[in-house]
């Protein structure tokens, strides 16, 4: 790396820990039943919802029925979005007149956004009415999310309850974080992304005639550019740890990310309320170190890999330099891999993005990933395969890093001959299971999916690189969707049946297979009474803690995917490198 | 459970799907209108294009952008992407070649070597940027083409040159299109609006 690209990235992580920390203690007053605000507009707008609904807003679920709550919700989101792209040729709101989305790929779609994965099968701007992109992406954008931070709030909540066994109510979490978090997060950073010239219109297009019509071999005399509601959606889409683009070219598009700025921010945002969520957590739990222990492991593991993915793709494409490219890195280029990458951005800021968007399960992207140097895709790819723990998606992120150091104290609890707790809960077989089933589930369903894929001539037919970079797009297809991230290897065609069915079941198995668990997990917890500390228990905050935690995800996701990477980004660098 | 869930769903789709774009898009139409509507440039209240959107350009009196790998043409539009080459590809190797030898014959014993982005397709395919080397690297050529000085281009380029931010975050980088605009006016645009004026439509 060169001398710039490490104080970028020094500023990167020190601006989203200062943003994080104050957001955090705001979440966990948001997540407080008994907490603050229940007068004043928003609180009346609630208990009018809560009425009109039918919810009992003190009630106290099982989790049977918090997980239930969540399900029906999903599913109802679920159809909502189907029928509106199935629909949105006959209703208003598509100044384009664009015919109705395919059946399939509107099902895959519409699995896609409800569980928070924003896998697109189909290019934005020429697919989705404003109405659809409005009233069915952009709301589950939101929905997707308040049922991922509310699955944590429930998980929290059965850490630290003494034997009530109640997690809250879903209704009221679901309602709360998208009024009180998500709304006024996005409706800031939208209007801040207008400002960089990010579009918010209801027209169409916007049309010119090229300066210099007839130069090309395609004699274009005009360029038409669609226009929509785009701030509102890419806001959210950052913030929820959607990924959902207004565009087919995602953050790439300048007008969906057409600045320096607009690139830190939505960068930032990418990570800020899942690296938020780990104070909240502290502060849920009323153990504030839990929550820095938590959030220094998954800074521990992200920033290696980050920087590894900046230097990789600074150093460039090996093929390209013997023909006498230049791709050095000097004050009047931004050099390395510029393939697939905008001139404003330049390969530390699409680095960056890389490891945050695959960290988080994000899933937008500022630049083509699938023209990423061998190495430079592997680290991303590795980061969703370590389960989109390390950070993760908002909340369902940090459930999974809770799973892992349950697996932790399990582990360390084996070596020492202890029962093992955490936070003050005995740690029992059915606990354990329920870990082990929701890391082992999204694992199975990527490589038994790559497996399949590759036997599948209709699948393995469709990828767009010949050799070992066809395997990887495949592998990072299900890595992607099983971990219910969203970015993808462009190259690989995926409007076809077996895609778009794969796809949409590894987006199910990586959402529900791990929330439900989840949630069985934290009715578990729930119905136990709190052992108070004693010398022979570990534990659970500062280095030692955090070492342990870091070292259970790598090993576990070291010995599920190294073969696997082996097959793909690793034999394709090691070619480049031999040519 | 499901009156809960049907009766939410409907009141968020109307908060978060309509109300809130809704609301937005009033607020950035009155505060930001030129950005929130494409930010458009126009000429003589005619649109020659948008500040934020790379045209598709190989006239040797122009500065040409990227590559772009839009579909069926360049810069389009409506088909925003990229090529989705990998790095070990042939046709990636081939491509770049290509556009190396395109570089090569237009401008001919140039004797600078050819910066990494003027051959490398960005991700929209609508990129509007290129790296100050990149532009720079076309001085001689249009500079020759319109009869020029070279250090009068080179100068204009020069002032065109945007910084990283704070010298920190993103990369330096020239608008293409604003060049070419500022080009045209440096060499009073009514000549070469009567060069190429059978082909742009002005009023």
């Amino acid at each position: 790396m060169t001398a710039a690209a490490p104080i970028e990235l020094a500023a990167y992580f020190g601006l989203l820990t200062a943003a994080a920390v104050p957001l955090g203690a705001y979440v966990a007053r948001v997540l407080s039943t008994d907490g603050p605000a229940s007068v004043g507009p928003l609180a009346r707008l609630e208990r009018g919802l809560y009425r009109l609904a039918g919810v009992d807003p003190a009630e106290q679920m099982t989790w049977r029925r918090y997980a239930g709550a969540a399900l029906i919700f999903n599913a109802a989101g679920l159809l909502a979005v189907h029928a509106l792209e199935r629909l949105q040729a006959r209703l208003p709101g598509n100044p384009a007149g664009l015919p109705a989305v395919a059946p399939l790929v509107a099902w895959n779609t519409a699995v896609s956004f409800a569980t928070n994965t924003n896998w697109q099968a189909y290019g934005g701007e020429a697919t989705m009415s404003h109405l659809v992109q409005m009233a069915a992406l952009t709301v589950q954008n939101f929905l997707s999310a308040a049922t991922g931070i509310a699955v944590l709030a429930a998980l929290a909540r059965g850490i630290v309850a003494r034997s009530t066994g109640g997690l809250g109510s879903f209704w009221v979490d679901v309602t709360r974080i998208t009024l009180r978090l998500l709304l006024p997060l996005a409706a800031a950073l939208a209007l801040a992304l207008v400002w960089q010239g990010v579009p918010q219109t209801f027209s169409a297009e916007a049309r010119w005639p090229v300066l210099s019509p007839g130069a090309t071999g395609e004699r274009v005399s005009e360029q038409v550019l669609p226009l929509g509601p785009v701030a509102s959606q890419v806001a959210i889409k950052q913030l929820g740890t959607n990924g959902g683009g207004y565009y087919g070219a995602n953050s790439a598009h300048p007008y969906e990310n057409p600045t320096p700025l607009t690139d830190l921010l939505e960068s930032l945002a990418i990570l800020l309320v899942p690296a938020a969520l780990c104070f909240t957590f502290g502060a849920l739990v009323q153990d504030r170190r839990q929550g820095w222990t938590i959030y220094a492991a998954m800074l521990a593991i992200l920033a290696p890999l980050t920087v590894a993915t900046v230097a990789a793709e600074q150093r460039g494409n090996p093929a390209l330099a013997a023909l006498g490219v230049d791709a050095s890195v000097t004050a009047l280029q931004p050099g390395g891999n510029m393939e697939g990458k905008e001139a404003r951005i330049g390969p530390v800021g699409a680095g960056i993005w890389a490891a945050a968007t695959t960290a988080a399960s994000n899933g937008s992207v500022n630049a083509a990933h699938d023209s990423f140097t061998p190495l430079g895709g592997l680290w991303p790819m590795l980061l969703m395969q370590l389960g989109e723990v390390v950070f993760g998606g908002v909340g369902s992120g940090l459930c999974g890093m809770l799973l892992f150091a349950i697996v932790a104290v399990f582990v360390a609890g084996l070596m020492v001959g202890r029962t093992p707790e955490y936070l003050g809960k005995k740690i029992e077989a059915f606990d354990v299971k329920m870990a082990c089933l929701a890391i082992l589930a999204p694992s199975a369903m990527v490589l038994f999916g790559t497996a399949a894929a590759c036997l599948i001539p209709a699948a393995y037919g469709t990828v767009g690189n010949p050799g070992p970079h066809g395997f990887s797009e495949m592998l990072y297809a299900l890595s992607s969707t099983a971990n219910n991230n969203g970015s993808a290897f462009g190259g690989l065609g995926v409007t076809g049946p077996w895609w778009t069915l794969l796809t949409g079941l590894a987006m199910l198995v990586g959402r529900y297979w791990v929330m439900l668990p989840v949630l069985a997990l934290a009715g578990s917890l729930a119905r136990k009474s709190r052992v108070p500390a004693g010398p022979g228990t570990l534990p659970t905050h500062g280095p030692l803690f955090a070492g342990l935690l870091v070292a259970t995800v790598l090993l576990v996701g070291a010995l599920t995917f190294i073969p696997a990477l082996a097959l793909g980004p690793v034999v394709e660098h090691l070619q480049l490198l031999a040519r | 459970m499901i009156r809960p869930a049907l009766v939410l769903l409907a009141a968020f789709t109307l908060l978060t799907g309509l109300a809130y774009p809704a609301l937005l898009t009033a607020t950035a139409q009155l505060a930001f209108p030129a950005q929130a509507n494409g930010s458009v440039l126009a000429r003589d209240g005619a649109p020659v294009g948008s500040a934020l959107v790379g045209q598709p350009l190989s006239d040797a009196r122009y500065f040409w952008g990227r590559p772009s790998a839009t579909a069926p043409g360049p810069y389009d539009g409506r088909a925003s992407g990229a090529s989705n080459l990998g790095p070990s590809n042939p046709a990636l190797v081939a491509a770049v070649r290509d556009r190396i030898a395109v570089l090569r014959a237009s401008d001919p014993g140039n004797p600078a070597p050819v910066p990494v982005d003027l051959v490398t397709a960005s991700a929209s395919g609508l990129d509007p940027h290129l790296s100050p080397a990149a532009a720079l690297y076309q001085v001689r050529r249009v500079a020759k083409a319109r009869g020029m000085p070279a250090a009068e281009v080179r100068a204009l380029v020069e002032r065109h040159v945007e910084p990283p931010l704070l010298g920190i975050f993103g990369a330096p980088r020239v608008n293409v299109l604003a060049l070419d605009l500022a080009l045209d006016d440096l060499c009073g645009r009514g000549i070469d609006a009567g060069r190429t004026g059978a082909r742009r439509p002005h009023p």
